[in-house]
């Protein structure tokens, strides 16, 4: 084992003198591949992050939603419906739920207003998202102005602002009561947005949601169950053109790193010779060269990693905000829990590390296989 | 140690670094963990309480700020499909209850 | 010590560009002895060399270790008779750019996996042995060409072969510099070893340090058989 190791150590010693000789260069190698699993590396980090808080933090949402559809398109849910559902068997709890957008023409961006039903504000007082509230610049106290889509303008005084770590969930609400959201919106009375239910047996759910689909025909019900699954989806890593576009980077980083693992220089082809020709056997040239793949590669995958690990969680993936926030004027800034899927960052150094190596090594097993004696023929 | 200055020894110094680093990594993750889970709590309260569906991620559009409420049916702006939102609309795919909507989906049955 | 019993090389056998580097070769190598093969460029004394440092495989024929046959054994085990019977000084000194000379040196015992202080102070002592110790650290294209070529000699010498195998070892060298390897030559040869080598260089070829030349023309043994 011993002498194992002591020769191991020679051959780490040959091929990172080998390196050191076109220093910039390699480093230079090193660098790119580190910034191209640093922007995997990110992603993964943030996705899986992302997923695990929809799935911690949506755990209690409504167990089905239910929607009512007009020719196609999301409607009112008109008064008699929530009635109607509570005799059917197995629902525990009905709720009306009372909200909808505002599109705040000085900012130009989208709220999401709603009815805070279990401690609603007072009249003309509202609590608004840390988002909204950092990007309109108002605190407890202030006044808000909004000019509602039938032309009048209301004035609510800002009751409170949501806790700032809990921005994720919450950055553009701004909760009302609902004698205020039915006035501003000029919403009917006995109307309302959609309809949240509680099942009292978890396993019968879907049953409970068949009974309201033929009970109901032009309604939609959805499920925690989906939408948690929607959320496990979101920011699938094969989706998203961002992501296309990162990978139009990694395959040309494949052909560059291609190019120069497998052109073998001149020179290295001479050095083959002479390291066979004083004694070396081909599997300690090809072993010398498996070190060199095995250490450039491990070393990009471990140095971008960690940088992504900085990045994700210590810095909020600042890098991303550019491209996650897209259109939208107002975007949430929040922390995350950090989520490592341990899988995916073995998925990751598995396809860092081995076709680096194989792209070394393919070249050098047509070099090593030559006869010693080619450089004593020169 | 008597020849630190062996290139093999120097690699093992940085390898042994960089992968204390990596280790440390995952200790770190469970020492934020620790530390946010109860901001993550107060999330899950203010959800609970106020019967949120959705992440504020994007609000630039309905089926983006809301992707678990978006339309089935109306065809062009609002479908889940629609990639105009640049980037998170690509970035969010199609929620998967509409992609497969099961006995839910009367789509399926055939009209007497 | 080696004996080849008629050697054939061909090269491109059995295509139409066939040529026949060697034919019919019977030679003796005695041991302690300094061996010069001589003749024209292409006369095939190069190639003879090959086959007799097991770096190339005889067409037909055989050749003999030690009264062992080796000419059909497996290239690891070729490799390993390699490293352990010969050390090699090549015309173009072959030595690997960007390494020091300390490190050239260590190179053809690396594969053995000796305790890195072991080998280290064996090749300082060889390189001191050969006036290069104040050079060690230097790389090997700083160097003059007698100090390149005095580092292939103790990168040859680091494994303590039994045969020393030089390839027109003065070709680069000044008169000098010929003259102080042949002195090199003649302490190999006391200190035990075997030296063959390849020459037309007068110098070396009617030296006294040289026992014995044998002259090659068109891969026939001209003279100095036996």
């Amino acid at each position: 084992m011993r002498h194992w190791i002591a020769r191991q150590r020679y051959l780490i010693d040959f091929t990172l003198a080998s390196l050191a000789r076109r220093k910039t260069k390699n480093i230079g190698l090193v660098l790119v591949f580190s910034l191209l699993v640093f922007a995997l590396a990110s992603v993964t980090l943030l996705t899986s992050a992302l997923r695990q808080e929809a799935a911690r933090v949506l755990a209690q949402s409504p167990e089905v939603l239910l929607q009512r559809m007009v020719a196609g398109r999301h409607d009112l849910i008109p008064p008699g419906y929530i009635e109607r559902i509570g005799r059917i068997r197995g629902v525990q709890q009905v709720e009306g739920r009372l909200w909808g957008y505002y599109y705040d023409p000085v900012v130009k961006a989208n709220y999401t207003f709603q009815v805070a039903a279990t401690v609603p504000p007072p009249a003309g007082r509202i609590v608004v998202g840390p988002g909204l509230a950092r990007f309109r610049g108002v605190q407890a106290g202030n006044v808000l102005s909004f000019r509602s889509y039938s032309g009048k303008l209301f004035t609510f005084t800002v009751d409170a602002v949501l806790p700032a770590e809990s921005e994720l969930v919450s950055a553009d609400l701004v909760l009302l009561n609902e004698a205020d959201f039915r006035a501003f919106f000029d919403y009917p009375a006995g109307h309302f947005t959609d309809i949240a239910l509680s099942v009292a047996n978890p396993q019968e759910v879907r049953t409970v949601a068949t009974k309201l689909a033929a009970a109901l025909p032009d309604s939609r019900p959805i499920l925690r169950d989906e939408v948690l699954r929607t959320y496990q989806s979101i920011f699938d890593w094969r989706e998203g053109i961002a992501l296309a576009l990162l990978s139009a980077a990694i395959l040309a980083f494949a052909i560059l790193a291609w190019d120069k693992a497998s052109g073998l220089s001149a020179e290295e082809r001479r050095e083959i010779g002479i390291l066979k020709a004083i004694g070396w056997e081909t599997g300690d040239v090809i072993r010398m060269k498996l070190w060199e793949g095995t250490l450039v590669s491990l070393g990009a995958f471990l140095l971008g990693y960690l940088a992504a690990y900085v990045h994700v969680f210590h810095f909020s993936a600042t890098l991303f905000a550019p491209v996650l926030k897209g259109w939208a004027v107002l975007y949430p800034s929040f922390t995350l829990l950090p989520a490592i899927d341990g899988l995916q960052i073995a998925t990751l150094l598995f396809f860092t590390v081995f076709p680096y190596a194989v792209a070394v090594l393919v070249p050098i097993w047509r070099a090593a296989i030559t006869d010693p004696d080619a450089v004593m023929r020169g | 140690m008597r020849y630190a200055g062996r290139p093999s020894a120097l690699a093992a110094w940085v390898f042994a670094v960089l992968i204390a680093l990596f280790l440390a990594s995952f200790a770190d993750a469970g020492r934020l963990g620790q530390k946010r889970s109860g901001e993550q709590a107060a999330r899950a309260e203010l959800a609970a309480r106020l019967r949120l569906t959705d992440l504020a991620l994007f609000t630039e559009a309905r089926y983006t700020r809301h992707p678990s409420l978006a339309d089935l049916h109306s065809a062009a702006q609002d479908h889940p499909l629609s990639l105009e939102h640049f980037p998170s609309g690509s970035l969010l795919p199609p929620p998967a209850h509409l992609r497969n909507h099961a006995s839910l989906d009367r789509e399926t049955t055939v009209p007497d | 010590m080696i004996e080849l019993d008629d050697i054939h090389k061909a090269f491109n056998q059995g295509q139409p560009n066939e040529y026949w580097a060697l034919s019919g070769i019977n030679l003796k190598v005695a041991a302690r002895q300094v061996t010069a093969f001589s003749g024209p460029s292409g006369s095939g004394k190069t190639t003879l060399l090959t086959v007799l440092a097991c770096l190339a495989r005889p067409t037909r024929g055989r050749v003999r270790l030690c009264d062992e046959d080796v000419s059909g054994l497996p290239e690891r085990f070729l490799t390993e008779i390699r490293r352990r019977t010969f050390g090699f000084v090549f015309q173009q000194f072959n030595l690997v750019r960007g390494l020091s000379a300390l490190d050239n040196v260590m190179l053809p015992a690396y594969p053995l996996g000796l305790p890195y202080g072991q080998l280290r102070e064996k090749a300082e002592s060889q390189l001191a042995g050969l006036d290069l110790g104040h050079r060690r650290d230097a790389r090997v294209e700083w160097l003059s060409g007698g100090e390149q070529q005095r580092v292939a000699i103790a990168r040859a010498l680091i494994n303590d072969p039994e045969v020393v195998i030089a390839d027109e070892p003065t070709a680069n060298l000044d008169t000098a510099l010929s003259r102080q390897f042949l002195d090199i030559l003649s302490r190999l040869i006391d200190e035990g070893r075997t030296v063959v080598l390849t020459s037309h260089d007068p110098l070396v070829v009617e030296s006294s340090v040289v026992d014995r030349v044998v002259r090659l023309r068109d891969g026939h043994l001209v003279d100095g058989a036996g």
